[in-house]
């Protein structure tokens, strides 16, 4: 039986052991999406380094922007969401998730407490759009309306529109967090992130 | 601060705290006699060396035979005491607490020059804050920057008070106040002028030690970069009370 390196990970969490190295095993089917955050999220979940090559063996990983798949597939088992709801776009994505996974993961500050996204939420959203697209721009201001989905008037954290499983707080979460609560996903427990992570980690 | 000598008058009682059996002075407070014992009680007002406020609730213990809870930082213990520092109960509200502190003004830690060094922060992780269930105010707070060496922002003040108690009167100078009430509370230096006028202010700066978050810092500090020392406070405080 096989174990995976844990070296590196703060608690102690460790993978179960494998089936075999071509055994049947059911694989944890994961879909991953950023809605309003800068893909920092995604970039520490990369910096799992080679520890990614022990974690596909017992995910599969369906959607994301990581990989090609332009659909979101009907049935997931884990969701991860990076970034808050700021636009209609955003909130149709976190629905679909929510429809669509067993487990929704809310990543990285943006998406569990609103983080810099939501610094514009204290002003109506008809100053915030003034402030960016008219006030500082001297040749044909104008909002963009074409092929952008609409602001929200207020940025939400994802778990104040959908029901969230799994809170992971940091800015951006450290690999090692992220490494933990998938090992503990995977492993059939809870994962408890405030033991490797915090706001602002 | 380690204890002031036993004065011959003061006595000596017996108590529990988790089902730990120890003695204490008398006119010990149970926070005390649980810092003394590394027995952890998350506090936000309470500070060593300044006054008692009671304000921030973290601290609250249950006491059997009691009905109510008693904040461990204002309660004397008492002969045959039976503290309970860590139930569910407690686990709860005092999560809850939390969640409220950050839901009331603009905590984005990500970008706080007390990042990786607030208590408050701290506290959220350590009471397993890891959202917030509560919706956030997103109220607007104001920023002071006219001080020359010092900067105030309201959106990360929790009210603690600790910079009103330090300055009056570990400083003597009483700059800082408390106006308005409820959300609309607000810290402030003299009658509401700005910080860099001040005919008060000494600009010593132990204000700025003692807060807790990110509300008081340096100038010229950027995200992260604010770290506090509070060694000044027993030390002085222990002169002052010597006198
Ligand atoms: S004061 Fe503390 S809790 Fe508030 S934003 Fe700054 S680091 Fe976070
Ligand atoms: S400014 Fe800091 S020390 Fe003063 S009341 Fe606010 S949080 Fe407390």
């Amino acid at each position: 039986m096989n174990r995976l390196s844990v070296a590196t990970v703060v608690a102690p969490a460790s993978l179960p052991p494998m089936a075999g190295e071509t055994g049947s095993m059911n694989k944890l089917s994961v879909a991953t999406a950023w809605l309003d955050g800068c893909s920092g999220c995604h970039m520490s979940f990369l910096d799992l380094d080679e520890r990614l090559v022990d974690l596909v063996r017992y995910l599969d990983i369906l959607y994301s922007p990581l990989v090609d798949a332009k659909h979101l597939p009907e049935r997931v088992d884990v969701g991860i969401l990076e970034g808050s709801v700021s636009n209609a776009d955003d909130l149709r994505q976190a629905q679909a998730f929510r429809d669509r996974c067993r487990i929704l993961i809310s990543l990285g500050d943006c998406a569990v407490n609103g983080n810099v996204p939501s610094m514009r939420n204290p002003y109506p959203l008809a100053a915030v759009l003034d402030r960016a697209y008219r006030e500082n721009v001297t040749l044909q201001p104008q909002v963009p309306r074409v092929g952008v989905p609409a602001l929200l008037p207020r940025v939400r954290p994802l778990h104040e529109v959908v029901a969230v499983d799994v809170f992971v707080p940091g800015c951006p979460p450290p690999a090692d967090a992220i490494f933990y609560v998938l090992s503990e996903l995977i492993a059939g427990r809870t994962p408890d992130s405030t033991q490797v992570t915090r706001f602002g980690a | 601060m380690p204890p002031p000598p036993t004065p011959a008058n003061v006595r000596v009682v017996t108590l529990t705290i988790d089902g730990q059996d120890l003695s204490a002075r008398a006119d010990e407070t149970i926070i005390e006699v649980c810092r003394e014992n590394q027995i952890p009680i998350p506090s936000l007002c309470y500070l060593d060396g300044l006054s008692i406020w009671g304000a921030c609730r973290l601290c609250l213990v249950e006491i059997a035979g009691q009905g109510r809870l008693f904040a461990a930082c204002a309660t004397q213990v008492a002969e045959g005491m039976q503290v309970l520092t860590n139930t569910e109960r407690l686990r709860r509200y005092r999560r809850t607490i939390v969640e409220l502190l950050f839901a009331e003004r603009s905590h984005i830690c990500s970008v706080c020059v007390s990042n990786g060094h607030c208590e408050l922060q701290h506290l959220a992780q350590t009471c397993g804050v890891d959202h917030v269930r509560v919706p956030y105010r997103q109220a607007r707070y104001q920023m002071d920057s006219s001080h020359e060496l010092f900067r105030l922002d309201h959106n990360r003040c929790i009210l603690c008070t600790r910079c009103v108690r330090v300055c009056d009167e570990i400083e003597g100078a009483h700059t800082w106040d408390l106006m308005g009430r409820g959300s609309d509370c607000l810290v402030i230096t003299d009658l509401a002028q700005p910080w860099g006028d001040s005919e008060t202010c000494t600009g010593c700066g132990k204000c700025v030690q003692v807060c807790p978050t990110g509300a008081l810092v340096k100038q010229g500090t950027s995200a992260g970069e604010m770290v506090k020392d509070q060694h000044f406070l027993p030390i002085l405080a222990r002169r002052r009370q010597a006198r």
